[in-house]
């Protein structure tokens, strides 16, 4: 069995683990990172993609607002790459209580978020396809963010500070010596070999995972996974994040990201953080909710619906509705509470304030083993941020156009050209193109794959030097996973798409009798 | 109208079946334009209000033919229309397009200079001189000023009598400054079947500076033009023009790419609009319409524009010529002649409109003994251009046909 010695691991590879790996990292700690799977793809790669302003939390939970509106400023500075400037709105729609506006002003005001009420009219030519029944309207310094950009700048930012990352190994037990947490062995998912990683702290970012990581520990963290749904729309119905000035509900947010449009999300606690469904009454509710913001929106084009479970630690695991926990996040140190050392579990949160728990998880990792390192993740950019310039839409159009006539174009919805693929595939160090999918937005657009993935299969088969059968196998995992996120939203156009893609996919490729095998029914 | 079937929103139906990239002329012949699935619901997704940085878009000619093919009901040239418009605000709209979207403005000022305004442009060296400051190519086709405004005539010109039905005659610029003769051929077409044609005051329609990106003068013209025929159409008068692409503005385009859905008046123009050879082949399912034919001998090629395939009504002028005793015509199976309104007059586009017409002025020229058949002039022009060979519009065999030259 493979070991291997740090300062710290981490356990976690969502916002908050990579976030926890580079400030140590860059506090002079050596770091292993660890993650299940591929970075991102817990509740991170599965979110809302709203850099928040706090706003929507202003009524219900200043000190997430708080939060928010101190972390906004701070990511817009250090990763402003990650992110869209797309501002935001918050609007009276007919069902809304009007009282609350002039409470949500005042709580703005309370959190130190700016604010301003606009026209209706204005609001309207801004966002000429929203309700025009809507009766206020505020703009506040929300914006999209991507989150997988974000985490794998965060990662090759630890990498260069020495961090080691390790996706697709999963923790399966703690080591606890004397009273303290000594290290995990962990077992590496690709390999197949276990690995024992020996460590003088431990830090417990697993997210919505955080309670059973903890009991491995033989510590109590109780979190309820509060699970949520988000819907894609083809284009961008809005371009800039739209919310119900409202208290939280469901499906009142839309925000736009990258090409397509979110509506979300819903919130219902569930038991098991990796046991769960996405119901019918479900996407009929986020439908309902975006013909409220949005007339019209029940014949647009849904492209996909996915879900995510909410890290909700709440002390005492009491109250049904997970929306009344509150959304900052939650430091535990395990020897303060369950008397076991060089363990500390940080969980709750959002993804905006990943850095402020990543600090104060840090300070805290600090103070127990008894060092001064001062944190530098507020100021210090991350990779590719560093011009402070924000991500724009048509940049991806932009960098295409001086090449139209050399980078074949392999992906078109999202505009990933053939170099482009290559050096992902080189750089990610793996054949399974769902993790492509993610570092570069392979397949994710209305077609859905049903033109791309085959060419890719092939470069892949290409480039990393695999057999044929592997590269068949990648193939067939990708369309079943895009399948499972179509497959609750067929209706109208994409059903059309779907249909063209399986005369594609059965009709002319025969993929059930690939050389490789079929592995599930689509 | 519902903001979901806005010309964006159609991007939704894309089914990526790049049926609209195998016919779109303009990629087939050049690689400066990705073609119509790139540019139209592909790109789309990437732009905002603050445009697109895809200067290729601009060589995308307007010409219609991926709409009409998509299986779907993208409006994919209409998109893309629309998408140039912002670009073009953004980047500024060059001088030369300025001046070639406003026909009406050249016709008043050539008009009555017109035997002076013709030399000049029948000189090479002044050609030469516009190609290097203007951009516009010396080659290209530009019509002569026929020094006698239609509408002058049309004032002149005594109403039929006895006439029991009426109709409202739509000329546009061309033929009311380059080519009153075809106007005066269609009145004497209508007025041979008994009616009495209607000629109100008119201006452009806006068409030309919709297709070079200037939307709200487009607005502004194509307003005031519905404003001005929409009493006739109110009060239950059918329109009829001899201008393909303007017919098609009024019925459908302005509202759908000028989003002028609101506009009351154009509504009810938009529904009493015919292209002339659409109404009287509707004269002639009714029974309606005189045959009394004259042979033609000779045979004529015959090219439906692009912008007739957006009217959705087949190729009305092949029925019509059917009836003509003598008359052969070949269909051309050529989709466009590249010129695309005023597209092929730029000059970096111009070899671009050459090629793409190419096998259309082939086939003219094999064909013809006499004329070629188009019915939309800035095609005439560039037919003639190519291949030397008079074009005429459908109404003219008519006319000649009925005898009435
Ligand atoms: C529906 C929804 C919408 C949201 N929208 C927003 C939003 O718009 N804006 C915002 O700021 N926040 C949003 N959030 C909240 C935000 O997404 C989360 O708070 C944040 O992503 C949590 O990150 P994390 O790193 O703590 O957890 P995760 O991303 O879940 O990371 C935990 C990781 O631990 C790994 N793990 C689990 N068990 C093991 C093991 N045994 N061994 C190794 N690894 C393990 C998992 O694979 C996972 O990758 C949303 C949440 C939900 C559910
Ligand atoms: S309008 Fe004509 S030139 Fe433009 S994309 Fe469509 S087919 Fe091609
Ligand atoms: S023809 Fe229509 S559906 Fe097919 S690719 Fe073109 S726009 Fe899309």
């Amino acid at each position: 069995m493979a070991t291997l010695h740090t300062d710290v691991l981490v356990i976690g590879g969502g916002s908050t683990g990579v976030g926890v790996a580079r400030d140590a990292a860059m506090r002079g700690f050596s770091t292993v990172l660890v993650d299940r799977g591929d970075l991102a793809t817990g509740t991170t790669g599965r979110f809302h993609g709203l850099l928040h302003s706090g706003g929507r939390y202003v009524v219900k939970d200043p000190k997430a607002a708080e939060e928010c509106i101190h972390e906004n400023v701070i990511l817009r500075r250090i990763a402003a790459d990650c992110i869209e400037d797309t501002g935001g709105l918050f609007v009276s729609t007919p069902i809304d209580t009007p009282e609350y506006a002039d409470r949500f002003v005042e709580g703005c005001r309370a959190a130190g978020i700016p604010v301003e009420e606009i026209p209706v009219a204005e609001a309207l030519r801004r966002e000429p396809r929203m309700n025009p029944l809507i009766s206020r309207a505020f703009t506040v310094p929300d914006a999209s963010v991507d989150s997988w950009k974000t985490v794998w700048a965060c990662a090759r930012s630890a990498q260069a500070y020495g961090s080691r990352i390790l996706p697709y190994h999963e923790v399966l037990d703690l080591t606890v010596e004397g009273g303290a947490v000594r290290g995990a062995l962990v077992k590496d998912r690709r390999g197949g070999e276990d690995v024992r990683i020996d460590a003088d702290f431990v830090v417990n970012a697993s997210g919505a995972w955080a309670g059973r990581i903890a009991a491995m520990a033989g510590c109590d963290a109780t979190v309820l996974p509060g699970k949520g749904i988000m819907i894609a729309m083809n284009h961008r119905l809005v371009n800039t994040v739209v919310n119900r000035c409202e208290m939280p509900a469901d499906g009142d947010i839309i925000v736009p990201i990258r090409t397509v449009s979110v509506i979300g999300t819903t919130d219902q606690k569930v038991a098991d953080p990796d046991d769960w469904q996405i119901a019918r009454d479900e996407v009929q509710k986020m439908m309902d909710a975006g013909e409220n913001l949005v007339p019209g929106f029940r014949r647009a084009r849904a492209l996909r619906v996915w879900g995510g479970v909410r890290p909700l630690f709440q002390d005492k695991a009491e109250g049904a509705d997970t929306r009344d926990v509150t959304r900052a996040h939650t430091l535990l140190n395990h020897r303060q509470r369950d008397g076991v050392e060089r363990f500390l579990t940080i969980t709750g949160g959002k993804f905006c304030t990943f850095r402020l728990m990543a600090e104060d998880t840090v300070d805290a990792l600090c103070a127990e083993v008894g060092v001064e390192h001062a944190c530098r993740t507020a100021d210090e950019p991350l990779p590719d941020s560093e011009p402070g310039r924000y991500y724009w839409l048509g940049s991806r159009v932009e960098r295409r156009e001086p090449t139209l006539h050399e980078d074949q174009l392999i992906c078109e919805c999202e505009l990933v050209s053939r170099r482009r693929l290559e050096a992902a595939m080189l750089r990610r160090e793996t054949v399974d193109l769902d993790d492509i999918r993610r570092t570069i937005r392979l397949g994710m657009g209305p077609c859905q794959g049903g033109f791309c993935i085959y060419r890719a299969t092939g470069i892949l088969h290409q480039v990393e030097k695999i057999p044929g059968e592997a590269a068949n196998r990648s193939l067939l995992d990708f369309v079943q996973e895009r399948w499972k996120g179509v497959q609750p939203i067929l209706y109208g156009d994409q059903l059309r798409q779907a249909r063209l893609d399986d005369w594609i996919f059965q009709g002319i490729l025969d993929v059930a009798h690939l050389p490789g095998g079929w592995v599930g029914a689509a | 109208m519902d903001t979901m079937e806005w010309v964006r929103g159609s991007l939704d139906h894309c089914v990526k079946c790049t049926i609209c990239e195998t016919f779109c002329p303009v990629s087939n012949v050049t690689p400066l334009f990705p073609g119509p699935k790139y540019v139209g619901p592909q790109l789309e997704r990437f732009r905002t209000d603050d445009g697109s940085p895809d200067a290729s878009l601009d060589y995308c000619s307007g010409c219609g033919i991926c709409t009409t093919v998509c299986p779907q009901g993208v409006k994919i040239a209409e998109i893309n229309s629309q998408a140039r418009a912002k670009m073009k605000a953004q980047r500024g709209i060059p001088l030369r397009d300025r001046i070639i979207a406003r026909p009406s403005a050249m016709g008043k000022v050539g008009t009555p200079l017109a035997p002076i305004a013709n030399f000049f442009l029948k000189n090479h060296a002044f050609r030469w001189l516009v190609e290097r400051t203007l951009r516009v190519h010396r080659k290209a086709p530009m019509p002569l000023f026929a020094g006698r405004t239609f509408q002058s005539w049309a004032r002149r010109h005594p109403p039929l009598t006895p006439a029991t039905k009426a109709i409202v005659y739509f000329h546009g610029c061309s033929a009311n400054h380059f080519e009153p003769r075809v106007a005066q051929m269609a009145v004497a077409v209508l007025e041979h079947n008994g009616y009495r044609v209607i000629v109100p005051r008119q201006d452009c329609c806006g068409l030309p500076l919709q297709s070079n990106g200037l939307f709200d003068d487009a607005r502004r013209y194509v307003r005031k033009l519905a404003r001005n025929l929409e009493p006739y159409a109110r009060r239950g008068y059918d329109i009829v023009a001899t201008s393909t692409s303007c017919g098609l503005m009024l019925k459908r385009e302005a509202r759908e790419i000028l989003e002028l859905e609101d506009d009351e008046d154009l509504r009810t123009v938009s529904a009493h609009m015919f292209d002339i050879c659409e109404f009287l082949l509707s004269l002639h399912e009714r029974g309606a319409l005189r045959t009394d034919f004259r042979p033609l001998d000779m045979r004529v090629p015959y090219h439906a524009p692009c912008q007739q395939q957006g009217h959705g009504i087949g190729k009305p002028a092949l029925e019509l010529f059917g009836l003509i005793p003598g008359l052969e015509v070949v269909d051309s199976d050529v989709a466009c002649c590249g010129v695309a309104g005023t597209y092929g007059l730029k000059t970096e586009k111009y070899d671009i409109a050459m090629e793409v017409g190419a096998p259309l002025f082939r086939q003219v020229t094999a064909v013809a003994t006499e004329v070629a058949a188009c019915d939309s002039e800035t095609c005439r022009w560039q037919i003639t251009r190519a291949t030397g060979i008079p074009s005429v519009h459908p109404v003219e065999l008519l006319y000649r046909a009925y005898g009435l030259s």
